[in-house]
């Protein structure tokens, strides 16, 4: 426990500009992996414990379009659009089979395919650990905020990120899909009854939680090195975020991820042997006071 | 009166075949003996993040098995690796170990598990008296700690001591030279991590008394994301930074750390740098990192290692890696004490295995040692340097003095109650 840094770091605008920059970059990408996670589990009540695989596939599409493009924003996309496909492939194919099963039995079936996942990526890609790279236009000196350091590719990322969670936002709340999307969380009987194809609903929802996966694996891809099965612990944290935020609650995601972001950033100059503890420690907090997370609602 | 022949096997088949039979039995053992193969065993990390040094490892074991088995194997005895994935977990490493003994009949063990695995399987081999070669192991204690001793048990890795001996006063000399007082450390958290960094501070320490360590960081093994280790390393502003952080999370560590300019702020001293593993992954290497040498086919600047590290590559299509020479070192240890012993026996290649000195392109002076007092690898080509984003990568590297190796070495024994 170091308290005298994490007062000291609490005192300085350098400090709190550099740890909270840090803790919105962890928090942002958290977050692109839970929204897909707390949406399918909000729309199609499965628990996808095979999602981490879609962030894994992401940052694997983004690095081979990025290699034979040199574009980064083409790898951006191939990263999402590749995913969204590949959910919609996954669900229409194997998970729409078990909804309704036991959540064991979809535990099972979705766990798996992340060992399959994970051969399939050692099978194309190999089983070395590899590198993206980062593009030539962000390898640029770092801009100082109140004294603060804020490199200008992780601005990038909580931009993409924040316009993501606006745009799905509104999209649930104000258009016509959302609404549907929306009715079909609460009553896909009845959602069904009115002519809507909600088999075509559940596609399109899965492939937008694997698009976000996807999204978040790709922005990561210049950064971290790729591996098969590198989606395992984005996974876990991304449960606990769901957890903390309340399963289904999109807002719920935003504010956990956000959460576990600054709990790593500035836990980790305060408790630095402790930081993994002190998220889940959180977590344990919450759920205790509050056993639906925090933006969760209780289940009729 | 004709004899009709009965349906069956005729009693003149029926004599061949018993008569062949007698003849197999009557053959003798010895022979037979002497046909067959040795297996040799090795549990090594096939899958997950380190999956690529596993492959190394066995890649480097191959290549001189087939040299060796071309000049007729180990007393006559053709090498046959049977080969496991451990998934780099401790238990399966050594339930995998004992398989291979008892299930597959190897007669001898080849350890290419990392430190924590190398542990267990060490157990293994001190249950089953089998002979057994850790390969690439560098925690000190696996053959330093006299409780760990077994008269079955070698090392053909590097020691973290022995790096850190030399490492220490590499870096010792420029912190004097630049006035780098103030040092913060970023080592994964296990054995080897905390074990490597604490031998590295005490000789940096020993040869430059005023520095200070202001901020230490230790990330879990395999830890996808380091913003918040970096930003940490940002906030203490110490004037250089010491890791051993090794693979998939070096290269994570450098790729997160650059965009930060953090190699700009503060010189760097990554021991586990320069391996190709490292060196080739990361796109954006930073010019003038300070790492002690793991594989470089330059160093030592031989025509042999240039030549291994060739031949290596025409093979496989990649440079070798830290874990490759090491597990190459086994098998020319083992065939050079099978030739010396005239055996092929576990115990006798043991015997002469205690001090045996071999020609080796990864030598010091073109030769390596396996010390008898504790039965590790001396000798290496052991030396420190600064990294360019090109071959070769390491252009100067200060050798390091085995002389001075030992005489430290002999006193953090002592220092640590092993002598």
């Amino acid at each position: 426990m170091d308290l005298d840094a994490l007062t000291g770091c609490l005192a300085s605008s350098a400090c709190l500009v550099t740890q909270t920059t840090s803790g919105f970059i962890i928090g942002m990408l958290l977050f692109l992996v839970a929204v897909g996670l707390t949406l399918i589990f909000g729309v199609l009540k499965v628990v996808n414990f095979s999602h981490g695989a879609f962030y894994m596939f992401g940052a694997y599409f983004a690095m081979t379009a990025y290699q034979f493009s040199g574009s980064f924003a083409l790898a951006m996309l191939c990263g999402a659009a590749g995913t969204a496909i590949l959910g919609l492939i996954f669900e229409r194919v194997f998970m729409s089979r078990v909804y309704g099963a036991d959540v064991l039995m979809q535990l099972l079936v979705c766990y798996a395919f992340v060992l399959i996942f994970d051969d399939v990526v050692r099978m194309i890609w190999g089983p070395e650990f590899k590198s993206m790279g980062m593009p030539a236009a962000f390898q640029v000196v770092p801009l100082f905020i109140a004294g603060g350091v804020v490199p200008p590719y992780y601005l990038l990322l909580i931009g993409v990120a924040l316009a993501a969670a606006m745009i799905l936002g509104l999209g649930l709340a104000r258009t016509r899909i959302g609404k549907v999307i929306r009715a079909a969380a609460h009553n896909p009987g009845m959602v069904s009854a009115l002519g809507i194809n909600t088999g075509l609903i559940y596609g399109g929802v899965f492939a937008l939680g694997g698009m976000l996966a996807g999204l978040a694996g790709a922005l990561a891809a210049p950064v971290r090195s790729l591996t098969p099965g590198m989606g395992f612990s984005v996974l876990i944290e991304s449960f606990i975020v769901t957890v903390i935020g309340g399963m289904g609650s999109i807002l719920g995601a935003l504010i956990g991820a956000l959460l576990i972001g600054m709990i790593r950033s500035f836990g980790s100059l305060g408790f630095p042997l402790f930081t993994e503890g002190l998220m889940y420690l959180f977590m344990v907090i919450v759920l205790v006071s509050r056993p639906t997370g925090l933006f969760g609602k209780e289940v009729a | 009166m004709t004899r009709t022949r009965k349906p069956g096997v005729s009693r003149r088949a029926t004599l061949a075949m018993m008569g062949a039979g007698a003849v197999s039995f009557a053959t003798p053992w010895v022979a037979r003996a002497q046909a067959k193969s040795i297996k040799v065993g090795m549990p090594t990390i096939l899958s997950g993040r380190v999956a690529q040094l596993g492959t190394s490892s066995r890649n480097g074991v191959m290549l001189e098995v087939e040299k060796v088995n071309a000049a007729g194997g180990l007393a006559g005895r053709q090498i046959e690796m049977v080969i496991r994935d451990s998934k780099g977990q401790p238990q399966e490493a050594a339930r995998v170990a004992r398989e291979l003994v008892n299930t597959d009949g190897c007669e001898i063990l080849i350890d290419a598990e990392a430190s924590s695995g190398a542990f267990a399987v060490h157990e293994v081999a001190r249950d089953l008296g089998v002979l057994c070669l850790h390969t690439n192991s560098e925690t000190s204690a696996l053959t330093a700690d006299p409780k760990q001793h077994i008269p079955n048990a070698f090392r053909t890795a590097r020691q973290g001591v022995h790096d850190s001996i030399v490492g220490g006063s590499y870096a010792a000399a420029i912190a004097k030279a630049k006035g780098l007082k103030k040092w913060a450390t970023c080592s994964p958290d296990y054995a080897y991590g905390r074990d490597t960094t604490g031998e590295y501070v005490t000789y940096l320490k020993r040869f430059a008394p005023d520095i200070e360590i202001i901020s230490e960081s230790w990330p879990k093994l395999f830890q996808p994301d380091y913003t918040e280790v970096v930003t940490k390393i940002l906030q203490a502003k110490p004037q250089a930074l010491y890791s051993c952080l090794w693979g998939g999370d070096l290269t994570s560590y450098i790729d997160q750390a650059n965009i930060y300019a953090l190699f700009s702020q503060m010189e760097v001293f990554a021991v586990n740098m320069a391996d190709y593993t490292a060196l080739t992954v990361v796109k954006n290497l930073p010019k003038g990192i300070h790492s002690g040498n793991r594989y470089i086919k330059t160093y030592p600047a031989t025509a042999e290692n240039a030549a291994w590290g060739d031949a290596y590559k025409a093979k496989y299509n990649e440079y070798p890696t830290n874990w490759s020479w090491e597990n190459a070192t086994a098998i020319m240890l083992l065939a050079e004490a099978s030739k010396k012993a005239n055996s092929a026996d576990g115990k006798k290649i043991a015997e002469a295995l205690r001090g045996l000195k071999i020609k080796s392109p990864f030598g010091a002076d073109g030769t390596v040692t396996m010390r008898a007092e504790d039965q590790t690898l001396v000798g290496y080509a052991i030396g420190w340097g600064t990294t360019i984003p090109q071959e070769p990568y390491v252009p100067q590297v200060q050798a390091g003095d085995w002389k001075t190796i030992f005489e430290l070495e002999a006193e953090w024994k002592k220092s640590k109650g092993y002598t």
